[in-house]
């Protein structure tokens, strides 16, 4: 269990303790501040450098963290290999080596297979390794982001104090996860984090859009999404992962939609005070109807928003790594 | 005339053990007991403390050549076996291109026969191992070749598989299959379970395996072909063959010591040396493999060695090869799996050597052409195939001490009991003191 990721790697949220992950939505929310002022920088990594390295296309998750290094003060080398190293000629091995020769601190790292990041990091011991999306297996920074957006949204409504509320706002809350949980990375980020934090999750999917051993997850799988939809405090919605292949796990996308997608009709059982999220990119249509995204309940710009905040926590408790004071 | 005279060791017979000496004169078994008349400038080896025994048998070597000369060639593959006390290795035939023609097999038996150990080959079912049209099936038998197999991927489709059993068992010829149907399995990097549903790895189910095994024997009461198992690594595959052998059905199975040494956790840090296909299984499945080889029902114990290259092993675990090394401590595994102290020699020899002899028709007794008899019961008279086991040495694996060109062993830091002191192939004494001679 990791008790704090300062010096470390984030590599997946499986086994971060409850202090590792309020320290990181601490320091997200001083970062924050910084992102208000019009001069939005702050000289915390002044000299270091981050390589950012996506073997998979990516859009949000990119920006956002470069961004993130970017207003920390840090020199950013951006790598994007679209292609897959062994279509590349070159292994994982020989690229991360190529760009560690030219001197950096840490490395943010998307890639299309499981467990690339843990590789890398055992290739490059000195750097530190930040997995952005590895395969099926984990997106550590979106669940990070996740649960700073809920912490965040349910202390400005109870006019507190994110910060002081620690892990509080968590316990006993009530979250629904629906959709393509098997081939997700960040239903699986999520659930560590939401779990660890004190949450109680269900999810709702069709079957052979969970994992074949969901009876070990520490979740519970609901019977009637309708019913469920009643009970929850939010509801994380995910993409139907149509690029790996999951259209063959359901008949149709209309008929996803039908049974799972969070449609007009469906949003009205939902309690008023209800969360509704999404990581990106919606498929509009798909598992939420365009009207219901854009209803005041659905965070997901402010997700979006907050990834910048989360992404300089983690840069900064990794790479720097001390305990000095963060913003001056 | 060359003598070598193996002293005082537990002589390992098919029924008994006893201890006594061993004199090879001129390639054969010429004393056993208690041998006083030994020719002057014999070889002496020390065996006490040891088993002596035939020679391990290997239904299941990845020798690469032709190829992938960069992973081992057949004399990398056959130093590699020597050590491990192997003196025969059958060479499987996913080579490039496979072996699915006479002049590929004639190559591969020409090459193993200026190496120390009997090399016999497996041919492939199907040509290029595609699994669409059957190879020259009988061809290949008049070279002496008895086993048959499109290992690395079973044959898919189960018309293809009856015909080919039909068209084998007049041959004489025994069809060796690596159980995993492909539509279940395709596309999964380790076992379907809790370990892959958290690191979001596709699984590879063992229903794949359970119901390619389950037609397969259905297949085999259909046409009276037989079947050898490979690398079987469910309970309930090495039930279902059981059952069906108990029945009279030619079927037998051999278990690969990664399966019963080590279990899907694993591959809980994606390293890919861990990576092979059928995959290391739950904790139950390894605790079944074991106790089926301490009750006598396993065939064979066969290593599936596959050495990769280095750089394939450094790829991504869902893109890197599948397999692992084997043919160094396959006997240490055993012998540990056997119980170690408490194990049995003649379970141990009847796994590593007579119970594979016996499937790849290599025995004394069996019609042989080009090689030398194995697996035999330590009589006068038998050609010398023998190993030299010591039951009591410890000692760590470390990969690199490899004799393999590749390195991709599983087992790197492990405490092994027993090793191999001394390897008779062919007559000559060609590892000695646990070194090549």
């Amino acid at each position: 269990m990791i008790q704090t990721i300062r010096g470390q790697n984030l590599l997946s949220l499986d086994n971060v303790s409850r202090e590792a992950i309020v320290e990181v939505l601490d320091t997200a929310e001083s970062f924050v501040e910084v992102n208000r002022r019009s001069i939005k920088k702050v000289p915390a990594l002044k000299g270091r450098v981050v390589a950012s390295l996506f073997f998979e296309e990516s859009t949000r998750t990119r920006l956002s963290f470069e961004t993130a290094a970017k207003r920390l003060s840090a020199d950013v080398l951006s790598l994007a290999v679209a292609s897959s190293s062994v279509k590349k000629g070159e292994s994982l091995r020989d690229t991360i080596a190529t760009i560690d020769a030219l001197g950096i601190d840490a490395v943010v790292m998307r890639h299309q297979s499981s467990g690339a990041a843990l590789q890398v990091s055992r290739y490059v011991p000195h750097v530190h390794v930040i997995n952005a999306g590895d395969g099926l297996h984990q997106h550590p920074t979106q669940g990070l982001l996740d649960a700073f957006t809920i912490r965040q949204v349910l202390a400005e409504r109870m006019g507190a104090s994110g910060v002081e509320s620690g892990s509080e706002l968590f316990h006993g809350l009530r979250i629904l996860i629906v959709g393509d949980i098997r081939h997700s990375r960040v239903a699986r980020s999520d659930i560590a984090a939401y779990v660890t934090l004190g949450a109680q999750v269900r999810v709702a999917a069709p079957g052979t859009l969970l994992p074949a051993d969901i009876e070990n997850w520490p979740v519970t799988v609901v019977d009637s999404f309708d019913e469920a939809l009643e009970w929850a405090d939010v509801v994380g919605l995910l993409r139907l992962q149509r690029e790996r292949g999951s259209g063959s796990f359901v008949p149709s996308l209309g008929e996803f939609t039908q049974t799972f997608g969070l449609t007009v009709e469906r949003a009205k059982k939902l309690r008023p005070s209800a969360i509704i999220m999404h990581p990106g990119p919606m498929n509009r249509g798909v598992e939420i109807d365009s009207r219901v995204a854009d209803l005041p309940e659905a965070v997901i710009e402010r997700q979006v928003a907050n990834g910048v905040p989360i992404r300089m926590a983690v840069l900064y408790l990794t790479v720097a790594g001390s305990k000095e004071e963060v913003v001056s | 005339m060359s003598s070598i005279i193996l002293r005082g060791g537990l002589v390992v017979g098919e029924l008994s053990a006893e201890v006594g000496d061993v004199l090879i004169v001129d390639g054969r078994i010429a004393a056993v007991g208690v041998v006083a008349d030994v020719p002057v400038k014999s070889v002496e080896v020390d065996a006490s403390g040891c088993w002596v025994g035939p020679g391990f048998v290997d239904l299941h070597t990845h020798l690469r050549e032709p190829g992938r000369e960069e992973a081992e060639t057949i004399e990398s593959g056959a130093a590699a076996g020597a050590l491990g006390g192997f003196t025969a290795l059958v060479a499987m035939p996913n080579t490039e291109p496979a072996l699915d023609s006479v002049a590929l097999v004639s190559y591969v038996l020409d090459r193993g026969a200026r190496t120390p150990l009997d090399i016999a080959v497996a041919g492939a079912i199907t040509r290029g191992r595609r699994g669409e049209m059957l190879a020259p099936l009988a061809e290949m038998a008049e070279l002496g070749v008895r086993l048959f197999t499109d290992d690395g991927m079973g044959v898919q489709d189960p018309s293809l598989m009856r015909r080919a059993l039909t068209y084998a068992k007049p041959l004489g010829v025994r069809l060796a299959q690596h159980c995993e149907d492909e539509l279940l399995a395709g596309g999964g990097s380790m076992n379907e379970g809790a370990v892959s549903s958290r690191l979001g790895l596709v699984g590879r189910p063992a229903l794949a395996e359970e119901l390619m095994v389950l037609r397969d024997i259905e297949l085999v009461r259909l046409t009276g072909g037989a079947v050898h198992f490979l690398h079987l690594s469910t309970k309930r595959s090495l039930e279902m063959v059981v059952s069906a052998r108990n029945e009279g059905l030619p079927v037998t199975f051999e278990v690969a010591p990664h399966h019963f040494t080590l279990d899907e956790t694993a591959c809980g840090q994606f390293d890919p040396l861990f990576k092979v296909h059928p995959p290391l299984r739950p904790r139950r499945d390894v605790n079944a493999l074991r106790e089926a080889m301490r009750s006598g029902q396993v065939d064979a114990v066969a290593t599936d060695h596959a050495p990769h290259a280095p750089e394939l092993k450094d790829l991504p675990f869902d893109e890197a090869p599948a397999g692992m090394l084997g043919l160094e401590h396959a006997a240490s595994l055993t012998f540990e799996a056997l119980g170690s102290e408490d194990a049995s020699p003649l379970r141990f020899f009847a796994l590593l050597s007579r119970g594979p002899a016996r499937i790849a028709q290599l025995r004394n007794s069996d019609l042989r052409i080009r090689h030398s008899g194995h697996g035999g019961a330590l009589a006068a008279g038998e050609d010398a195939n023998l190993v030299v086991f010591d039951t009591e040495t410890r000692w760590t694996a470390r990969s690199g001490e490899l004799h393999s060109r590749a390195t991709n062993s599983p087992y790197d830091g492990r405490e092994l009991v027993g090793k191999v002191r001394a390897t008779i192939a062919k007559g000559r004494l060609v590892v000695n003191e646990g070194v090549l001679v």
